[in-house]
């Protein structure tokens, strides 16, 4: 068999696994709140909307940012500002916070791109301290406190989400939209160049790209993205707080990602439900939370750096093409 | 007094800006020799320099070791657990991408503040000044803190003698033909492998030396060292790692430049530093003293 039948083999494979995969988690999904505390499933699916908006910058551009907290918790303080202080409806708040996250991607990512590799990751990390040191001194704030008791309001002035399934159907909604935008771009010309420039930055500057520009664009889509998850957290949970713009944040979407699988479209989402799920019962529990994921990430880095979606993947490709070769 | 300041408050945020600049270079410089020769950035710098405080506490509160033992054995110490890492763990994480080196360091400073924050809660413990140091020299238009006089002067010690163990001595100068190139310094007959585990081990050694230095200072908490690591990046950043010199200048340069900060704009002395590390971006990306971009 020639390498490019090969190719197209395995892309068909996986493209075939990643549709099973999705249909059942939409089924499971609509199905999650009859079962399980739906304030819990609503926690997941923020926190795998961010994570799956980290992957489209770690995964396909190769761009390791640590400091996603920035935009997940700047656009959950917009957000609730919006609702508290100027009475704006839940879906305009929200859209306000994803916008304010993308603005603040473009000047961070902007100066970010201007180095490469390690140096990235530094960058991010010193600019989300940056905002964060801002966010402990800005009076709308409100410091320590956090902007509490943000009404949940009414969505389109027609849907009450007081009601716990309307909010939990109204966040599956988000979840969705904000996945599905994700999909898109991986799976356009867009996305392709994107991973051109993972694979090989120099012989995508060669071929006559501009390299810094896609980087910001991604970076920037990366970053509202991510705002869309956390202005949509600070509506579930009607607060917004200093929690969500730390550095701790910031390293816990990297494990959801890792550990859900890099690279991979389901893989940060599975992450991030376990991370929580993981938190959550760590909770309860008094064993330290930090040591917990501290530990994960040292396992994930030196034996599983696959991630588990990243393995069920390999194996289901080395089977698929143990079979094609029969 | 100078632009409505008086002249006491000025030298006095001063001399703070040197101390944290005294901690910002020594981290730096150790952050600066890993990265030479492992080509990872140390995440968990800040959490060895913490380590140091609190072994350097535990020797002092359990075992009656005072201060001046300590700051010999710690740094062996911090260093040998440096080592320890190094072999078990990093030593296979080489031939990755170097961002895997990053997440593993991120993950292991998780686990040793965590396991701090476990056994001692957050709250600080005071660390006395050792005896010899107590007290103060009033310099007549400042009184000077001697134990902080010390701090400047024992990290000036340490930067420009690991200087000279770098650019001066025989293991430097293979430290040195390492960091260009590893293959051609191992094809000659130097222990290559030997050489990273000794350069992290060091590394180590330097981060924990200035936790017990800073013990009289700081507070010994856990959390010491998260918060200074993030503003170490940013010096970095600033400095650029190709030059130990320039890791070291940058460092004493940015505290100054916050101390300063404190004393004209308060709110904006957590900032400064983050500022700054922009302004540098915009203006040479590469950094101050930065040879690759």
């Amino acid at each position: 068999m020639s390498e490019a039948t090969l190719h197209q083999e395995r892309a068909a494979a996986s493209l075939r696994l990643e549709r099973t995969l999705i249909a059942l988690a939409i089924v499971a999904l609509i199905a999650a709140p009859f079962v399980v505390y739906p304030i819990f499933v609503m926690k997941m699916l923020c926190f795998a909307l961010f994570a799956c908006a980290f992957n489209l910058l770690l995964g396909y551009t190769g761009l390791l940012s640590f400091g996603h907290a920035a935009f997940f918790g700047g656009a959950a303080y917009f957000c609730a500002y919006a609702v508290k202080a100027w009475g704006w409806p839940p879906e305009a708040a929200i859209l306000l916070g994803t916008a304010g996250a993308a603005c603040m991607g473009l000047l961070m990512g902007f100066l970010a791109i201007r180095r490469q590799g390690i140096y990235f990751s530094m960058i991010t990390l010193a600019l989300a301290q940056m905002f964060y040191f801002f966010c402990v001194q800005a009076p709308f704030t409100e410091g320590e406190d956090g902007i509490q008791g943000v009404a949940r309001g009414t969505l389109f002035g027609v849907v009450d989400l007081g009601v716990t399934l309307n909010m939990y159907f109204f966040v599956l909604g988000v979840f969705l939209i904000g996945v599905f935008a994700i999909w898109r771009i991986v799976h356009s010309p867009f996305g392709m160049i994107l991973r051109s420039i993972r694979e090989n930055e120099n012989r995508a500057v060669s071929l006559g790209y501009s390299v810094g520009r896609y980087k910001l664009a991604a970076f920037v889509m990366s970053a509202a993205l991510a705002g869309l998850a956390g202005a949509t957290k600070a509506i579930v949970f009607q607060f917004a707080t200093l929690t969500d713009v730390t550095w701790q944040m910031s390293g816990e979407v990297i494990l959801m990602t890792l550990l859900g699988g890099i690279g991979t479209m389901a893989g940060p989402a599975v992450g991030a439900g376990l991370v929580v799920a993981l938190e959550n019962t760590l909770a309860t529990s008094g064993f330290p939370v930090t040591i917990a994921t501290g530990l994960i990430f040292m396992i994930c880095v030196l034996i599983f750096r696959r991630g588990i979606v990243g393995e069920i993947y390999a194996k289901w490709l080395r089977r698929a093409e143990a079979g094609s070769n029969n | 007094m100078i632009f409505g300041i008086p002249i006491q408050a000025l030298l006095g945020q001063l001399l703070v800006g040197l101390i944290n600049g005294s901690f910002y270079a020594m981290l730096s410089l150790g952050l600066a020799i890993i990265f030479g020769l492992l080509r990872i950035i140390n995440f968990a710098h800040g959490a060895l320099y913490m380590l140091g405080a609190f072994i350097g506490y535990l020797l002092l509160v359990r075992l009656g070791i005072g201060y001046w033992p300590a700051l010999v054995l710690v740094p062996l110490v911090v260093g040998l657990f440096g080592m320890a890492v190094e072999r078990l763990a990093l030593s296979r994480l080489y031939r990755l991408d170097p961002l895997y080196g990053l997440l593993f360091t991120f993950g292991l400073a998780l686990v040793i503040e965590g396991v701090f924050r476990y056994y001692y809660g957050v709250s600080g413990n005071p660390y006395a000044v050792p005896a010899l140091l107590a007290g103060g020299t009033n310099l007549g238009f400042m009184f000077l803190p001697n134990y902080r006089g010390w701090v400047v002067v024992a990290s000036l010690i340490v930067c420009i003698g690991t200087w000279l163990l770098i650019e001066k001595t025989r293991l430097g100068s293979y430290l040195r033909a390492a960091t260009e190139n590893p293959e051609l310094v191992q094809a000659f007959g130097v222990n290559v492998p030997l050489l990273l585990t000794l350069t992290y081990g060091l590394g180590a050694a330097l981060a924990g030396l200035a936790g017990i230095l800073a013990a009289p200072v700081y507070q010994v908490s856990p959390l010491m060292g998260s918060d200074l690591i993030i503003v170490v990046f940013a010096v970095v950043v600033v400095g650029g790692m190709g030059s130990i010199m320039g890791a070291i200048v940058t460092g004493y340069m940015l505290g100054l430049a916050e101390g300063l900060t404190k004393v004209f704009y308060p709110e904006a002395s957590n900032l400064v530093v983050f500022v700054i590390m922009a302004i540098v971006l915009l203006l040479r990306p590469a950094g101050l003293f930065g040879r690759d971009a």
